[in-house]
């Protein structure tokens, strides 16, 4: 058995001439939360996307608890233990919070060919788990279209650990919320690593994911500027990376020239 | 994952419930799809109990007989609501009725095929029309409102060019006679509870014809089947793995497919339902009349969508019920048929069949902003 609960090594993944990723290697071990940053264009989508089995990669290998495999669907990496969270978080509004709950793995009872939907288990579930995280859902047949983003992000992750989550890839979770969902989201992740589960938490607010994260991977135009443990770091310094701090370098130089030029006329 | 996950947050932080009325048992029936739909019918009932009365429109025959017209819409409603609550419509519905009357008559006629074998192999072209349909939809992408309207062409082109090459005409009669001691026409062709109305003619309390047997002589097949679809259909939607598919399908099509619903399986499913929910329609229609015209149907798949959204079905898809569409037919069904038990002139159905449709969706757009308003 390896240490490392998932690793995907060397991923490349190419669209017609574009490199969209290029050898990017990234490990998580379990009860661990590596941060994967990176700003707008960073190629972050396509490597949740590669990762969660909806692109297969066109380089490089995926190794999940010591096993090498390849994920051919969504559907796979999923049965695999690796759950994707995604920004529209996989919730349909207009449908009840327990229907959202078991979108797609809906308990069954009965005898074949008349097997039936058990509302009454999954509504007890789903009120269950919610409850756990502190989200009193009043009725668990109410749209979740009436819920707070927060809590819609908070059911989706709780909805993947329910289901046997290994690792839990989370989408930008904290980019719609303010502050105080923020940090409630913030403390349902920890405390879901601290039970033992691998968490990639991919997003562009250094403010959130520094706290929380033991490693960071920076992902800059497709390629990995490599993974730091968190006592190698600063904020600043992540911070500084993740926006290309090479180029604010320069550009403040730039800048300074152009003002000495301008004081000398 | 492990029982211990507790409440990690206080419940302060999240629960807002003090700022939350307690909502009524009544505004839980407010946001039920069906509920304008029922408010509905009962409108109608009481307006025509009021101007129809004493007209014979509530008596046993003329029951049956709005029963009768509402039963063969709603049989094709229901599936169009179905498709509907999972994101897609199909407008050849009315052309597939066509299509499979002829593919009933031609074999069964011209080819010499047994009833019970054309019929299988109407409902086998349904299925392959309504996978087409699906296929198509799901693997272009493109909207099925196009891809359909095309099939709706397609179809009617078809049946009448087939038809014409192979009789000379556009109608093909003589199917009666075939319909005895066939071992299936008889689900599509036979009145029920015939001993019901013997007894209740006998009792007098039904009207009787000249020669003592009643005027009404049982249930006809379209109802048994309108019936039978409804309870099915509601429960594919509320009691099956399935139906919560169809409604993630149609609610957010990406994100069902993310967390692993089928979504092409569904929808192209969906699609084969209405087809053969059309040859259903068809075979009930052409054993009745015992001849198919190629031009039966039309129009029947805008009849049968305006059932599904007076219903409640929204059509952005997600939303709706089967009982709403069968109370939806149920209403221009008793409409049109109680218009010729009043003075009022027969050409003011459509206008009420327009309004009534557009009472339904901006009812059901509010309904749809009420049940995904954020906190």
């Amino acid at each position: 058995m390896s240490e490392y609960l998932v690793q995907f090594n060397n991923i490349s993944k190419f669209f017609g001439k574009v490199i969209a990723l290029k050898d990017v290697t990234m490990k998580v071990k379990k009860g661990e939360i590596m941060c994967l940053l990176g700003d707008n264009g960073a190629g972050k989508s396509t490597l949740i996307k590669t990762l969660s089995g909806v692109h297969k990669p066109d380089e490089g290998e995926i190794i999940v608890e010591g096993e090498k495999t390849m994920f051919d669907s969504p559907k796979d990496a999923l049965d695999m233990g690796i759950a994707t969270v995604y920004q529209d978080l996989a919730l349909v509004p207009l449908m009840s919070v327990t229907r959202n709950f078991f979108m797609g793995r809906e308990p069954q009872k009965g005898i074949p060919f008349f097997k039936s939907f058990d509302i009454e288990k999954s509504n007890k579930i789903a009120a269950e788990r919610m409850g756990q995280i502190g989200i009193d859902i009043r009725d668990p047949s109410q749209a979740v279209g009436t819920m707070s983003g927060g809590e819609r992000q908070c059911l989706a992750i709780s909805r993947a650990i329910y289901f046997g989550a290994k690792l839990l890839i989370l989408d930008e979770p904290t980019s719609a919320l303010g502050v105080h969902q923020a940090s409630v989201v913030l403390k349902y992740i920890v405390k879901a690593a601290s039970q033992g589960l691998g968490v990639i938490l991919i997003t562009h607010n250094v403010h959130h994911a520094f706290p929380v994260g033991n490693s960071f991977t920076v992902l800059n135009r497709g390629k990995s500027l490599g993974t730091y443990s968190k006592k190698d770091l600063t904020r600043e310094k992540l911070l500084g990376m993740m926006a290309g701090g090479e180029e604010l370098d320069k550009l403040e130089v730039e800048l300074q020239e152009m003002d000495r030029i301008n004081k000398s006329n | 994952m492990s029982e211990k996950s507790k409440s990690i947050s206080s419940k302060k932080d999240f629960n807002k419930d003090e700022r939350l009325k307690k909502v009524s048992n009544l505004k839980v029936l407010l946001n039920r799809p069906e509920l304008g739909a029922l408010g509905g019918s009962i409108l109608v009932f009481i307006f025509f109990g009021i101007v129809a009365g004493d007209t014979g429109m509530f008596s046993a025959y003329g029951a049956l007989n709005f029963l009768d017209v509402s039963a063969n819409l709603g049989i094709i409603a229901i599936a169009a609501a179905m498709l509907m609550i999972g994101g897609e419509f199909d407008l050849s519905i009315g052309s597939m009725i066509g299509f499979a009357g002829i593919c009933i008559a031609i074999p069964a006629i011209y080819w010499g095929w047994p009833l019970w074998m054309s019929i299988i192999f109407a409902l086998a072209m349904a299925v392959l029309v309504g996978y087409f349909n699906g296929i198509l939809v799901v693997r272009t992408g493109l909207p099925s409102f196009i891809v359909t309207l095309a099939m709706l062409f397609i179809l009617r082109g078809a049946t009448l060019a087939i038809t014409r090459l192979i009789t000379g005409r556009t109608q093909v009669p003589g199917l009666r006679v075939l319909i005895e001691n066939d071992p299936i026409a008889w689900i599509f062709a036979t009145d029920t509870f015939k001993w019901l109305f013997t007894w209740l003619g006998s009792m007098k309390l039904i009207e009787l014809r000249t020669d003592g047997t009643p005027l009404a002589t049982g249930i006809p097949p379209s109802v048994m089947w309108f019936i039978g679809l409804t309870i099915f259909a509601t429960w594919i939607l509320m009691k099956t793995r399935y139906g919560n598919w169809i409604f993630a399908s149609g609610g957010d099509k990406v994100g069902a497919t993310n967390v692993g619903v089928p979504v092409g399986r569904v929808k192209i499913s969906l699609f084969i339902g209405t087809a053969v929910a059309s040859t259903i329609f068809a075979c009930i229609q052409v054993l009745d009349a015992g001849s198919a015209d190629t031009m039966r149907g039309t129009l029947k798949e805008l009849e049968a969508i305006a059932a599904a959204v007076v219903g409640g079905c929204l059509l952005t898809g997600g939303y709706g019920s089967a009982i709403g569409a069968a109370f939806g037919a149920l209403i221009f069904g008793t409409v049109s048929m109680g218009i010729f038990y009043t003075d009022i002139d027969t050409d003011w159905f459509k206008v009420f069949l327009g309004a009534m449709m557009l009472i339904a969706v901006i009812f059901n757009n509010y309904i749809r902003r009420k049940v995904t308003e954020s906190k």
